[in-house]
């Protein structure tokens, strides 16, 4: 590797323990029922996110799926609003009427989680679509997991992103899991997802989900295919969830055994990065402490300010259900 | 000028396109076909396929890339052959659509129209001959047209056009050749307000769409009989324009429904519903509903006339309502 600045790795590496220290502290915050509903965590995906959203220009569109914390935080909202809007409180990125599934930051260009499976890759062709049209020199990233690949609505965007060389770029994170279900009893084509959009004539490459490097190092070359009008592309990164499905699911549960995540375990996205940090010799453990601190200091004051901030009053159940004229 | 329904649309697109380059107009067919009824005539001639998009027959696929497009700033028209195929597009509409500015708090609009025609033409059988209406007036989000006429049609559709909430504009296959006079040039007619069709005194009938003309038609045979029959048409379906509705069920203390979709849970419910809680104490007897048979359309003549209000079950139903039957 020659690109290796330790600002910029460092950096990096911060975002992705963002990510996990804010959804660590969203799972406490739900065991102590601050937070409610269904809350999917990210932990030990944040690679993708990370490294996908690295490659991108603000303006370019990230739309995603419900388990949706990861790439919000990742385009670079407020932390502090996610939080909030995980409580249900007033201050949140939605004022309180999205929640964890549903995180949208329309000036960092975070289109949504969506929580239907398989429903928002057709959003993310009319994003392609709409850039197209506006001749923008935009991509648009849609992230969803295998569990979306056989869905219609996949099929029906990859065709129609395919028929009009839309540029998007579909990633799919491949955690083995279709909630429960192993990806072999989901997919038929599983040990090579990617073959749905190849069927499509939509170039597709598989990544290692774990590698924030390999990751974005992959995107880099594939936004500058997209953006110059190529087409859309498929990337298939190979990770998996440390957590279970949601909150209602065990760590591990009946499906997967405890041996096999901590397998897993042992490629945990931030160590891989970290070890790569370490073996260039452009870190010190202390720096690596310094982040950690940084980030517990910013994951604390989410919390901090979403317990402090007030809920949204009744009087704004009906606001946002349609346009005023 | 005299102009018919379908040409009444094709102006009213026809002028928005000019307007506004935002607005593009997509479906199956709707370019070099011109339309499965021929609505979107000269569009691909005069606007170009860029701003006519034909589409692989993907219902969900093209509603759901039309509400991305709409996302990011532009005016899709959604053509459906039939509004039998956006029962395979609900997802979209139900789950995006409408919920999408809601969702993210007032961040996301979704200006879309999507519209087609809806009910029975004549023998089509039953998957191609339903009044959905009342499915999509019951979700929150979304806004309901139904013209009857010429002049409805076009300034309602320019005023669906402009809106910026997701509006579902059904039309009927058997009003695209009726003609009627129409304002030249541009002109817009306020959704969410109800129209006397004709002036009466001793019933308010409440009719859209095309019972409309079935309720004209037998309003002109009980005025032989020395019955002055009221006509409303409610024109947007929601939001219902229940005071004039209102103003005229205290005139005539009677109110008879009728709608061509199935009787349970249909849109009649709801508006007497409506009424007998805004006007109990003017009605002099219980709101009687014509409405259609709870069957699947039948593909025989006769059995689907049977299915379908007409005009002597609603001039039967007016004389049981004056107690003159």
């Amino acid at each position: 590797m020659t690109d290796m600045d330790r600002d910029d790795l460092l950096a990096l590496y911060r975002q992705m323990l963002l990510i996990r220290r804010f959804e660590e502290k969203s799972a406490e915050m739900y065991a102590l029922a601050k937070i409610a509903g269904f809350l999917h965590l990210y932990i030990g995906e944040e690679a993708i996110a990370v490294g996908a959203i690295a490659a991108l220009q603000p303006d370019d569109y990230v739309i995603s799926a419900y388990r949706d914390h990861g790439h919000c935080l990742a385009r670079g909202s407020d932390p502090d609003k996610v939080m909030a809007e995980l409580f249900g409180k007033a201050t949140g990125l939605c004022h309180g009427k999205g929640g964890s599934m549903h995180l949208v930051d329309l000036p960092h260009r975070f289109m949504g989680g969506y929580a239907i499976v398989g429903g928002h890759i057709p959003l993310a062709a009319g994003l392609a679509f709409a850039t197209k049209y506006q001749k923008l020199d935009l991509v648009t990233v849609c992230f969803f997991g295998e569990g979306a690949v056989p869905s219609g609505q996949a099929h029906e965007a990859f065709n129609l992103a395919a028929l009009w060389k839309l540029p998007v770029i579909f990633i799919c994170e491949n955690n083995r899991y279709c909630m429960g279900t192993p990806v072999q009893r989901a997919v038929a084509l599983y040990e090579n997802v990617a073959e749905a959009a190849r069927s499509y004539g939509i170039k597709a490459e598989r990544v290692d989900g774990m590698d924030v490097l390999a990751v974005r190092g992959l995107m880099r070359t594939v936004v500058d295919q997209v953006r110059a009008g190529q087409g859309p592309f498929f990337i298939e990164a190979m990770t998996y969830r440390f957590m279970g499905h949601s909150m209602a699911d065990p760590s591990h549960g009946h499906y997967r055994t405890k041996d096999e995540v901590e397998e897993h375990r042992k490629r945990d996205p931030l160590l891989v990065l970290k070890e790569t940090i370490l073996t260039h010799k452009l870190c010190s453990e202390s720096d690596f402490k310094q982040v950690e601190k940084d980030v517990s200091h910013v994951v604390t004051s989410a919390v901090k300010f979403a317990d402090e901030s007030p809920f949204p009053d009744p009087s704004t159940l009906h606001t946002d259900v349609m346009a005023e004229e | 000028m005299l102009l018919t329904y379908r040409d009444a649309l094709n102006q009213a697109m026809r002028e928005e396109m000019r307007r506004d380059g935002n607005i593009f107009l997509i479906g199956e067919e709707v370019g070099y076909y011109q339309g499965a009824f021929k609505v979107s005539k000269g569009f691909v001639e005069e606007f170009g396929p860029q701003r006519v998009v034909d589409t692989p027959i993907t219902e969900a696929g093209f509603t759901g890339l039309a509400i991305g497009a709409a996302m990011a700033g532009l005016q899709p028209i959604v053509e459906l052959m039939t509004m039998n195929f956006g029962i395979v597009a609900l997802d979209q509409i139900v789950n995006n659509a409408a919920k999408i500015r809601y969702m993210s708090g007032g961040q996301l609009s979704v200006p879309l129209v999507i519209r087609g025609p809806g009910s029975a033409a004549h023998q089509l059988g039953a998957q191609h001959s339903q009044s959905l209406e009342s499915w999509f007036c019951h979700v929150p989000g979304l806004k309901v047209v139904a013209p009857a006429t010429p002049q409805d049609a076009k300034g309602l559709l320019k005023s669906a056009i402009r809106d910026q909430n997701p509006v579902i504009f059904i039309e009927a296959q058997l009003l695209y050749g009726t003609k009627g006079e129409v304002t030249e040039g541009d002109y817009t007619i306020p959704l969410g307000v109800a129209e006397v069709k004709r002036a009466g005194s001793d019933v308010t009938l409440v009719a859209y769409s095309k019972m409309l003309l079935v309720a004209l038609a037998a309003a002109e045979q009980l005025s032989r009989e020395g019955i002055d029959v009221e006509i409303i048409d409610p024109r947007t379906l929601k939001p219902l324009d229940l005071e004039t509705i209102v103003a005229s069920v205290k005139k005539t203390g009677r109110l008879l429904i009728v709608e061509e979709g199935w009787r349970f849970c249909g849109l009649g419910a709801q508006i007497a519903e409506s009424v007998y809680t805004a006007a109990f104490d003017y009605l002099d007897g219980p709101i009687i509903r014509v409405t259609g048979e709870d069957v699947p359309m039948p593909y025989s003549r006769h059995l689907e006339d049977a299915a379908i209000p007409d005009v002597p079950r609603v001039v039967a139903a007016v004389r049981s309502v004056c107690g003159a039957g």
